[in-house]
């Protein structure tokens, strides 16, 4: 049966489409694009007037806590936030119980998504060392072969200088990029909120900006070294940025990624009235100067893409003390709200941009097809209404972690409808599967 | 009268009511100097001390003021690392809550802690010191303290010296006696200092003989060796040679300077036994300010309830 | 709280002046002169009254009596509803052991007060007796309590206050009824501990 995606403004940079025009689909893969289509007898309708559509959204840092965590989120609930949030694609870190270290386990996460069309795609990522500790290297070959589509031991960076040069050097006979969570623990010590301001005004122990930019320093060299793509993860200061910037100009292959929560919010956000644990960040929330150059970085292209490190945590837990609770927010359904409400809807972002950060950079990164409109391109599509204004409210997640920094905010633009190969797996706000 | 319904932050007091705690405080310390040193104010109503970590002087001391109101005083200890196995603090919270307790005092090793019960309990909550964040009634009681001594804050220069990042004790006087017009100075070594000490509202000085002859008010914190990870002095021995006070040092003061300390004391470390017996020091006073700031926290927390004050 | 048309005064200073030393000559009379005897004024104004009580017997027995000022704000049963916008000091530097205490306060209305200043001296010691000394009794009991020595009985209304007024605090001495505006019925306002202190003293004498 053929899908006519009918009236929506459609965004696509790489097909150079800017303009108001109508897909339609079979099996998968577009078969035109344009006005006055001819059409096929047996034909589903879908008017998409007044909204926007883009090729599909795609997160190459979520938190799905499967196996081992279920109670935080599963596979299952963790692909339909991802479909409530926009998205047709996310990349899973491997730091569950057990972590993602052999091929079976990767098996694993594959065969629980169960993919079809219609349903979010999951693109399991290995991790580095067996067990993440750092210590030896992980199966990335069998990996690679039950389909891992990159390396990392979020949650920690590599301590270990010459094993993250070993990690590298093995990642890249796979052409796998090393995605580095880059903080230099013997600097950051037991902080919890950024040091400087946050810590001295809460008292909480401090997590210098120093022990994110040395470690990232070192990852660029051994990037320059090996020859492997380095990908570093929610990078969140200024000079970070310069780092990185600094690290491409010089041919050194390296991307990075920022967070919603970084973008939007900083260490001034937590009060000294509440002690909000959602608001506990591993990276931590930074200064509000780092926040504001972070936004400028990835409107002006300095940042390659936005992940959302999306990390649900069960209500009670994060109910602690601020030091005893998890670090994390949820992220994959507000994401897009955000990125609307503060960067596109102003004018400070295009929708050229927004889709090359959401979806055409982290498909490039993981090595998944791009989506298009083109004749014969694959029909992953995330269709916004830019229009539509609505809060940010715990019993509207569809994804099993409550823990979202944003919590009472109030947003412009919505996803409304999701496509992964051509079927819906989000239909007017509703999760289809 | 208070515009709180807790005592957690003490950035969140007016210099006004600051003053009203200590004018009530000063009608309390004659109570405590009577033979029969009891009051019928709080009768009826229940204290309940919750200490998450270990203190016995502050517990003592708010023991001591809640029982001189006549109030029904319960020690609850708890352990506040064994959340793993334990009860969180938010399930003991209801659990005192369900209990029907007036007045909450809570200590534990995590800041924000106090903020935390009071989304979990109708009680006045009052901080009996969170971690390394504040000890509003240690402030009180020191600025009673100096007041007694010095009638008054404007300009005086105090110098809080020691383990200023770890002190809860600095995070709450910092302000406070900012707010009351003194003139804070924080002075210890770099690696135990606040990473912006102009945030707390006081200037800051590496050496202590920098500035010593011009405090009126030399103010010496505990060097809590357990909170000192990472080993940020050489030795106990150089800290002494550098910020403790002897008779060296207590020669360079000024003449009508005094010496002050939250207790208890390492002799031999931040103060000699010749400094600490001295009538310099006024950490006995301190002691006795403490019982009736905290009389008068609890009174001024209760009273006038029904009167339409809002948090 | 400055003089105004709604008020009556119901005595002026001359009859305040008559009231208390007709007051010191019933306390000496019932009390066979002033030994033993101890006055013990309530703050705010039962203190100054004290004060005049303490001159006048000075003046006609020849002898200083203790006096002392009491606060009873801690001692009140009624903390959860009003709290005192100021607590004074209590200071009484002599033994109550084996005296004739006379306490002694500006208006007697519900009891209550003194009711709360009876808790109060019992944490001082063992009088061997206590006595009531007030200047205006106004009714509207709500305890068993009543004054032995009574300036002036004064019929009122629960919607009526009655202030005494001294005049090295309001500039004027006497004593007023007037409409309540509702607030907590109490004495009428004084400034701060400090000063209400000085004027104690001063109408005591010793810094005349």
């Amino acid at each position: 049966m053929a899908l006519l995606l009918k009236g929506a403004h459609v965004v696509d940079p790489r097909a150079s489409v800017d303009e108001v025009c109508d897909v339609l689909v079979r099996d998968g893969r577009v078969v035109a694009c344009g006005t006055n289509l001819e059409l096929p007898e047996k034909l589903v309708v879908k008017d998409l007037s007044g909204k926007y559509l883009l090729p599909g959204m795609a997160d190459v840092h979520v938190h799905f806590r499967d196996p081992g965590l279920e109670h935080k989120e599963d596979i299952l609930s963790g692909m339909r936030a991802a479909a409530k949030g926009g998205y047709t694609a996310v990349a899973p870190m491997a730091n569950t119980k057990p972590a993602i270290d052999s091929g079976s386990m990767i098996s694993y996460e594959l065969e629980k998504a169960a993919w079809e069309p219609g349903r979010t795609r999951v693109c399991p990522v290995g991790a580095c060392t067996m067990g993440l500790k750092g210590e030896v290297l992980a199966e990335m070959g069998d990996m690679v072969a039950a389909g891992a589509v990159a390396f990392s031991d979020d949650g920690h960076g590599i301590q270990n200088g010459g094993m993250m040069r070993r990690v590298m050097d093995y990642a890249k006979m796979f052409n796998k990029p090393v995605m580095s969570h880059c903080q230099m623990e013997d600097i950051v010590g037991h902080g919890v909120v950024n040091e400087g301001a946050a810590s001295t005004r809460l008292g909480l122990a401090g997590w210098p900006a120093a022990g994110e930019e040395t470690q990232i320093e070192r990852d660029i060299e051994l990037a320059r070294l090996t020859g492997c793509h380095l990908h570093i993860q929610h990078l969140t200061t200024a000079r970070a940025v310069e780092i990185v910037a600094r690290a491409k100009e010089e041919g050194v292959p390296v991307t990075c990624e920022v967070t919603p929560h970084h973008l939007f919010l900083c260490e001034d956000d937590i009060d000294a009235r509440t002690y909000d644990t959602n608001l506990k960040m591993n990276p931590p929330l930074r200064t509000h100067d780092d926040m504001m150059a972070l936004r400028d970085a990835l409107c002006e292209g300095l940042i390659d893409m936005v992940s959302t490190d999306h990390a649900p945590h069960a209500a009670h837990e994060k109910a602690l003390e601020f030091n005893l609770a998890p670090f994390g927010t949820t992220g994959l359904e507000t994401a897009l709200g955000l990125l609307m409400t503060h960067l596109v809807l102003p004018g400070k972002m295009s929708w050229q941009r927004l889709v090359q950060v959401t979806s055409i950079a982290p498909r490039e990164l993981i090595g998944l097809e791009q989506a298009s409109i083109s004749e014969g391109g694959l029909a992953d599509y995330t269709v916004v209404d830019p229009d539509v204004c609505w809060d940010v409210r715990v019993d509207d997640f569809a994804s099993k972690g409550k823990n979202s920094a944003f919590i009472g905010q109030k947003l412009t633009g919505r996803a409304t409808d999701v496509y992964t190969a051509g079927y819906a797996s989000l239909e007017d706000g509703v999760v289809t599967f | 009268m208070l515009k709180h319904s807790h005592l957690i932050d003490i950035t969140e007091y007016s210099p006004e009511e600051i003053y009203e705690i200590l004018d009530t405080a000063k009608s309390f310390s004659e109570v405590n100097s009577r033979s029969i040193k009891k009051l019928p104010t709080l009768r009826g109503r229940t204290v309940i001390n919750l200490f998450l970590e270990p203190s016995t002087r502050t517990r003592t001391s708010f023991e001591i003021a809640g029982k001189r109101l006549s109030a029904d005083v319960i020690n609850f200890s708890a352990s506040s690392s064994s959340t793993k196995k334990g009860e969180s603090l938010a399930d003991t919270a209801e659990t005192l809550a369900a209990m029907n307790c007036d007045i909450c005092i809570v200590r534990s090793k995590m800041e924000g802690a106090p903020w935390l019960l009071t989304r979990h309990m109708n009680s006045h909550i009052i901080n009996g010191g969170d971690g390394c964040h504040q000890h509003p009634t240690q402030a009180l009681l020191d600025a009673y303290t100096i007041r007694e001594q010095f009638g008054g804050f404007e300009g005086l220069k105090v110098g809080i010296v020691g383990d200023v990042a770890h002190s809860r004790v600095a995070g709450s006087l910092v302000p406070l006696l900012k707010m009351l017009g003194a003139e804070p100075v924080v002075i210890g070594p770099a690696t135990l200092m606040p990473s912006c000490p102009d945030l707390l509202g006081a200037n800051h000085s590496y050496l202590l003989d920098d500035v010593l002859p011009d405090l009126d008010v030399v103010y010496m914190l505990r060097i809590q060796m357990e909170r000192l990870e990472g080993q940020p002095l050489p030795s106990l021995r150089e800290y002494s040679m550098l910020y403790g006070i002897d008779m060296k040092r207590l020669g360079m003061m000024k003449p009508d300077a005094i010496i002050m300390h939250p207790g208890p004391i390492n002799r031999g470390v931040e103060l000699s036994a010749e400094a600490a017996d001295s009538p310099r020091a006024k950490i006995l006073d301190q002691v006795n300010a403490g019982v009736a700031v905290r009389m008068a926290a609890m009174y001024l927390l209760l009273g006038g309830e029904s009167d339409g004050i809002t948090a | 709280m400055e003089p105004d048309e709604n008020a009556t005064v119901l005595l002026d200073e001359k009859a305040v002046g008559r009231s208390l030393t007709r007051i010191a000559h019933e306390i000496l009379e019932s009390n066979n002169g002033a030994e033993n005897i101890a006055l013990v004024g309530i703050v705010t104004r039962g203190d100054l009254l004290a004060a005049e009580l303490a001159r006048r017997i000075e003046q006609i027995e020849g002898v200083k009596v203790p006096v002392g000022r009491l606060d009873i704000t801690f001692y009140r049963d009624d903390i959860e509803r009003y709290l005192s916008p100021q607590v004074f000091m209590t200071d009484i530097k002599f033994s109550l052991e084996g005296k004739t205490v006379i306490l002694v306060d500006d208006v007697l209305y519900t009891g209550r007060t003194i009711r709360a200043a009876l808790d109060a001296l019992r944490d001082f010691g063992r009088p061997d007796r206590v006595q009531l000394a007030v200047l205006i009794d106004r009714g509207h009991r709500e305890l068993p309590i009543r004054a032995d020595f009574v300036g002036k009985n004064v019929p009122s209304s629960k919607t009526e206050s009655v202030s005494f007024f001294h005049k090295l605090i309001d500039g004027r001495t006497s004593v007023e009824i007037r409409k309540s505006s509702g607030d907590h019925v109490g004495s009428a306002p004084v400034p701060n501990a400090e000063e209400l202190a000085r004027v104690f003293q001063q109408v005591l004498g010793d810094e005349a």
